[in-house]
Parts: structure tokens; C-alpha cells; sequence
């Protein structure tokens, strides 16, 4: 593990990278979209940001599942949580995101059964064992965490397992940053997310470069990783081309996974979704194909009427939407930190306040 | 392991309410089970209160409480860390550990077995630690108020180090005595429905010998063992309010495989994970190769490295160089660090 990440962190082969981008770059400004989370992290955890001439600018982009995640989602898995005999299971990061009135966690120590996992499976395995309870697991994520947990949903319903469902908010990358070129933001070439790539393929974006005649590069999580797709997508943009480029290669495939990409056709169908500060994209979503409705949580349970409402002042929406900078957001390390987050960028590990926060320069 | 002594009890052995009602029950399980169990470690008198000779020198008094989960993982339990934990804050005050309290919850229907396989570890840790227990105390709580035993030691030292941190000034090394977040990795790995299989282990161990060889030899300015929050809270906490700051190597941190292995997958950074084992130290800079030959000389500290320097400018700050040449501020971890999901 340890000699073989230590070759995507070599200094050496970073100086040399940051070379050829100083060498490539124009000198009229560009801004480039790092798409995931994951890169964002890395981004400031490595400060790419210094390396690069001053005309090549990294703009973070909506790919941090839990940060565009809808209040609406939070406030339902509230509710299911405090419906005598369900008890919820969600990966660890959506435990501390605020709901209107409540987050999971605060709804757990109020009574709320919520449980934290690393395996979806185990979800499943809970319900097995406890047939008296209702498990409900929180299905968010693009294309990288759905598997995860598509793969137990599809045991459970080939065991008729009727106390298992699923509240789901599955997002798709392309129609995301189909959205995003529509809306003509100014963004001159995107580092395509290198996790959801292997899922997807790379040939995924080739209709969107076509389309908005923009270049693309799947890049990686380590620092040399992402030095070589911003290095390529540099070049890209200073040459006028709009070509989709793969600097990921050990992990994302033209075609990605057939196999997850079968599951997805059998489970899901492609619908209208709401993306925290994006709105509502068309195809942007998965939903449960009808046939599976009694495995939908949002189907099963009658949760009344929600009324959500984001919390005064949070300008996540303009965050994802790449519109502003964290510092950008009065509350940003005032009323919303880590400790006591307000927006859901502050609280997920991929999200860019988190990331902006926990690797800014000073701490009051 | 000794097989005998397990098979003294039945599964339907547990911890009953009458066990901590201060009658017979109660002394059943204190002369039956606690102070068997403990040996030699154990409270000579039973008395309200044990009588302490005067110490030489000043007296450090401190109490910590633990309620970890699971009870049991690979390279110790629950009894270890109370020996351990305590034993610890008191070596890091410089301070040869005399005396320790050992203050039980036990929950309704916990197996007699585990306590006693618990209490015993609480025993062995104490006579590896030099140290003995001087007065204890027992309670019973309701099925389903506790989680099988909470535990409680404080503890009294004899202050025989006094590291002056006012004496700290840039040129200082900063020592960590073995590998990195090795306990809170283990406890990671072991929670329920987490099947990772790893060779890891808890550090869990006590550390006054280790200080007493390292103090011996060489003049510390400063120590402290980072538990919860790990290496990178601890140095942000001694670094707040002064007037230098300290830069670790991002290339020079001792880490088990595992744990780096782990890190990756699961986005966790062995900097903020407990260690239950190790301490930091900050020592003159002419004296930080003697301090790492005296530490790796030590079974307990053979993986010991300097892990960065106390540096001028950036007041109140802790500097990461990483890897990559760049510099980075590193702050206290916000709360429980949280998995990330892709």
C-alpha cells in the first residue's frame, strides 16, 4: 500500500508536472471544474492550488454526494427513524447533516433509531435477523456508492425480504454537469470524476464535450493523479480542443462496469431529481422501477406532509453551484464550522467548506 | 489462558442486582471474583479508606473513566486502558505511579466470565505498571442501563520528572515514541459488523518505564500521551497561545501498515486516531538522537521517531509539510471522525 500510493505523491514527478502546466497554460484565465469531493480534499490537503499559474483557477464542483442531498431527504429519514419499529441504517456521513428541525444524530438522542455502517450489507443482514423490525437503509450517492447498496436491495428483493427498504436519492454525474453547461456556467474544462468513471465509462461525457464543445479529463484522488488531468485539460483548452480525455486509466474504463451498470437497469429508471442549490435536473435521478415500489421506503411508509425549509443564510446552493467560494458565505467558520455546521457542505468530509475549513490557513 | 479457571462458570453466571447491594452477594464477588482476580495488585486492607504513606516529593492526583466498545479487542480490553490510561497521565506528569482506585458499574446479567478475564487484565497491567490498587468500589446497575461494566481509576504519583515546557524554543525535536493511531484503528476494525481482517493491535500499555528511561538520559521539556483526538490534537493544544509553532513531516510519521492502509480506504487520518500507548515528547534539539536511542532501545519504543521541530514564525500554529513540499495548517479534530462513503 504504503510504495505503491507513494508513487502518486512523488514530489519529484509533481515539480515536473507543474512545469509542463506553467509551460501550457495561457495566458488569458481559465477556470477549471474539479467535479468530486474527493478531489477537492486533495486539492487543499496537497495545495495544488499554489502550484498553478495564477490563470489556471480550480473551481469545486457539485460531486460531494451528501452536500447536494436535499433537506427534504434529511427531514423524511427524521421521520422514518421515529416510526415505532423502523430503525434506519445510513453510511456515516449523513448522520450530522441538519434537518429543518433535526439532524439523525440529534433525532437518535431523542429516541430515533438510527445505526451507522460501513456495509450496506449489514443492513440487510439486520433485517434478516430481526424480522420484527422495519430496516430502512438511506440510499444516497451518484454512481460510485450505488452499488453498495443496490446489490443488497437486489437480495432482498429476490428473497422477498419485506422488511427491507429503501429511501432513495441517487444522483447521476452526466445530466448533473449537462445541467451545469446549460446554464452556461463559466467553467472551461471539467476533471470528470475518476470513482464514478469506473462505474459509468469515460465514453459517458463524450456527447456532453460534443454538445458544449468543452474538454474533460477523468482524473484520479492523489495529488499526481490530478496534477496530469489538470496538466491535460490545460493543454486542451489552450489548443481549442474539446476532447474527452482519460488521465485515470487504472480505475476508469471506456465502458466502466458492465456488471454495476446492469444492476442499475434492473433496480432503477431515470428520473427528474432535486440537487441542493442546483434544483431539480431532468434525468438527474434514480428511482425504483415500479415492479420493486413495496422496496421503496417513500412508498411504504405514509410520512404525512414534510415541510422543509434550508436553514437562514446558508449559501451551500451557490458553494456546489461553483457561484461563490466558501470564505464567500458570511457564516463560513463563524456560526457554521465542523463542530456546529448549519449547511451540509460544512459537514461531509467531501464537501468543500469542510475541506476549506479544515485546511485554511488560520483558526480563530 | 488458563482453561480451569474458565470453566468455573456457566453461561447463566452473570452479574446479579444483589451483587451490588453491599450484603453477602456483594462479598461473594469481591473476595470470589475481584480480588482473586486482581492478586497481588489487589487492595491489602478492606477498609473506607486506605492510608498512603507520605511521598517524597509532590504528589500528582488524577482520575480517568472508561466506558469503551467493545469491552474486548485484540492486544487488550477495557481493564487494560483503566490501568494503562491512568498510569499514563501520571508518567506524563513525570510522576512514578503509587497508587490506583478501581471503581466499577456493572450492568445487570454481564457475564461473571468476561469480568473476571476483565479484572484480571486490570491486575497483570498494574503489576507491569509497578503499581497497586489501594481501595475500590463496586455497583450494580438495571439490565440495559449500562453497557456490561463502566470503569473508573484515579490515580496518585510521586513527581519525580519535572519537564519545563517554558524552556521550549525552535530547534526542539518533537518525539513520538512508536507507530501512530494504532488503537483507535483497532477499535475501528473490530466494531460490530466491520469485517476487516488485520494483524492490527491496541498499543495499549503502560508507559512510566518508558519515560523514566527517556528522562533519565535526556532533559524533555515537554510530554503527553495522545489519546482521544491523537497526535495532531494534542501538539495543536500545546502549540495554542505560543509564541513559535511546530512543522511535522508528513514522510518521517511511524505507521503500521494497517493503519495506512486503513486511513486510505476509509478517509480517516492516523494523525487525529487515539494512541493508548505512545507519547509525545519535545526534547532539545543536540539531544533528539540520544532520545531516539534511548526510546528504541526500550521494547516499547523501538519504533520511536522524531516526528517534526518546533519552529519559529506562524506563532500558535501546527505546520504539516507534506510530502508534496507544500505546507499546510493542521487544526484540533473538529468531533468523532466520520467515515467517508466513496
Amino acid at each position: 500500500m504504503e510504495a505503491s500510493l507513494a508513487k502518486y505523491r512523488d514530489p519529484k514527478a509533481a515539480k515536473a508536472l507543474v512545469a509542463q502546466i506553467h509551460e501550457a497554460a495561457p495566458v488569458e484565465p481559465m477556470s477549471l471544474m474539479e467535479v468530486c469531493g474527493g478531489q477537492t480534499h486533495t486539492i487543499y490537503q496537497y495545495r495544488l492550488r499554489e502550484m498553478l499559474p495564477t490563470s489556471v483557477r480550480l473551481v469545486s464542483g457539485p460531486g460531494c454526494p451528501v452536500c447536494v442531498t436535499p433537506i427534504t431527504y434529511i427531514d423524511q429519514a427524521v421521520a422514518l427513524c421515529q416510526i415505532p419499529g423502523v430503525v434506519v441504517f445510513t453510511f456515516g456521513d449523513l448522520v450530522r447533516v441538519p434537518g429543518t428541525r433535526l439532524s439523525l444524530e440529534k433525532a437518535r438522542a431523542l429516541g430515533g433509531r438510527v445505526r451507522e455502517v460501513y456495509s450496506p450489507l449489514d443492513a440487510l443482514i439486520y433485517a434478516r435477523e430481526h424480522p420484527e423490525s422495519q430496516v430502512v437503509f438511506l440510499g444516497i450517492g451518484f454512481e460510485t456508492t450505488l452499488p453498495t447498496f443496490s446489490l443488497p436491495l437486489q437480495m432482498a428483493i429476490r428473497e422477498n425480504r419485506n422488511n427491507f427498504s429503501v429511501l432513495l436519492s441517487a444522483k447521476r454525474v452526466p445530466p448533473v454537469l449537462d445541467a451545469l453547461l446549460r446554464s452556461k456556467a463559466p467553467i472551461n474544462g471539467f476533471i470528470t470524476p475518476g470513482h464514478v468513471t469506473s462505474i459509468i465509462g469515460a465514453n459517458a461525457y463524450s456527447e456532453l464535450c460534443e454538445r458544449y464543445q468543452v474538454p474533460m479529463v477523468v482524473g484520479g484522488f492523489e495529488p499526481i493523479d490530478l496534477l496530469i488531468a489538470i496538466r491535460d485539460l490545460v493543454r486542451l483548452v489552450a489548443e481549442g480542443k474539446h476532447d474527452n480525455a482519460n488521465a485515470y486509466p487504472r480505475a476508469a474504463r471506456p465502458q466502466g462496469n458492465i456488471k454495476a451498470q446492469q444492476l442499475f437497469a434492473e433496480l432503477y429508471e431515470p428520473c427528474d431529481e432535486e440537487l441542493r442549490g442546483l434544483g431539480i435536473i431532468a434525468d438527474a435521478g434514480y428511482k425504483l422501477r415500479d415492479c420493486f415500489a413495496s422496496f421503496d421506503a417513500l412508498r411504504k411508509f405514509d410520512l404525512g406532509k414534510i415541510v422543509s425549509a434550508e436553514p437562514a443564510g446558508c449559501r451551500c446552493g451557490q458553494v456546489l453551484a461553483g457561484t461563490i467560494v466558501p470564505e464567500q458565505c458570511p457564516l463560513f467558520g463563524k456560526r457554521c464550522t465542523p463542530d456546529h455546521s448549519i449547511g451540509a457542505c460544512m459537514v461531509s468530509m467531501e464537501g468543500t467548506c469542510n475541506a476549506a475549513y479544515l485546511y485554511r490557513d488560520s483558526h480563530e | 489462558m488458563n482453561n480451569t479457571q474458565h470453566k468455573k462458570y456457566a453461561p447463566e453466571d452473570v452479574v446479579r442486582l444483589g451483587h451490588g447491594s453491599g450484603g453477602r452477594l456483594s462479598r461473594e464477588l469481591i473476595e470470589g471474583l475481584i480480588l482473586p482476580a486482581l492478586g497481588d495488585s489487589a487492595p491489602r486492607q478492606l477498609e473506607d479508606g486506605a492510608i498512603l504513606s507520605a511521598l517524597k516529593s509532590d504528589m500528582v492526583f488524577t482520575t480517568d473513566s472508561y466506558v469503551v466498545s467493545p469491552l474486548e479487542f485484540p492486544g487488550g480490553n477495557i481493564g487494560t486502558l483503566c490501568v494503562a490510561g491512568t498510569v499514563n497521565d501520571l508518567a506524563m506528569m513525570g510522576a512514578r505511579p503509587v497508587a490506583l482506585s478501581l471503581g466499577m458499574i456493572l450492568e445487570e446479567g454481564f457475564s461473571l466470565e468476561t469480568l473476571e478475564r476483565i479484572v484480571r487484565s486490570i491486575g497483570d497491567t498494574a503489576r507491569e505498571a509497578g503499581v497497586a490498587f489501594y481501595c475500590g468500589d463496586t455497583k450494580v446497575v438495571e439490565r440495559g442501563k449500562g453497557d456490561g461494566i463502566y470503569i473508573n481509576t484515579a490515580g496518585i504519583g510521586e513527581r519525580v520528572y519535572a519537564p519545563n515546557p517554558n524552556g521550549i524554543q525552535p530547534g526542539d525535536g518533537v518525539i513520538l515514541s512508536g507507530t501512530m493511531g494504532d488503537h483507535g484503528f483497532t477499535l475501528l476494525t473490530q466494531r460490530k459488523g466491520f469485517a476487516l481482517q488485520s494483524d492490527l493491535q491496541s498499543d495499549s500499555a503502560p508507559l512510566y518505564g518508558l519515560v523514566q528511561a527517556l528522562c533519565a538520559k535526556v532533559p524533555v521539556r515537554w510530554m503527553r500521551d495522545p489519546t482521544r483526538g491523537g497526535v495532531a490534537t494534542s501538539l495543536c493544544e500545546l502549540c495554542e497561545t505560543k509564541s513559535w509553532s511546530v512543522t511535522l513531516q508528513e514522510g518521517e510519521f511511524p505507521l503500521h501498515p494497517a493503519v495506512q492502509g486503513l486511513g486510505e480506504i476509509l478517509g480517516l487520518d492516523p494523525l487525529y486516531s487515539a494512541n493508548e500507548g505512545k507519547f509525545l515528547a519535545v526534547v532539545p534539539g543536540e539531544f533528539v538522537d540520544e532520545a531516539l536511542r534511548v526510546l528504541r532501545n526500550e521494547p516499547l519504543g523501538v519504533n520511536a521517531a522524531c516526528i517534526g521541530r518546533v519552529t519559529a514564525g506562524h506563532a500558535g500554529k501546527l505546520l504539516l509539510e507534506t510530502t508534496m513540499g507544500n505546507v499546510r495548517v493542521l487544526g484540533m479534530l473538529a468531533s468523532d471522525p466520520l467515515p467517508r462513503i466513496c
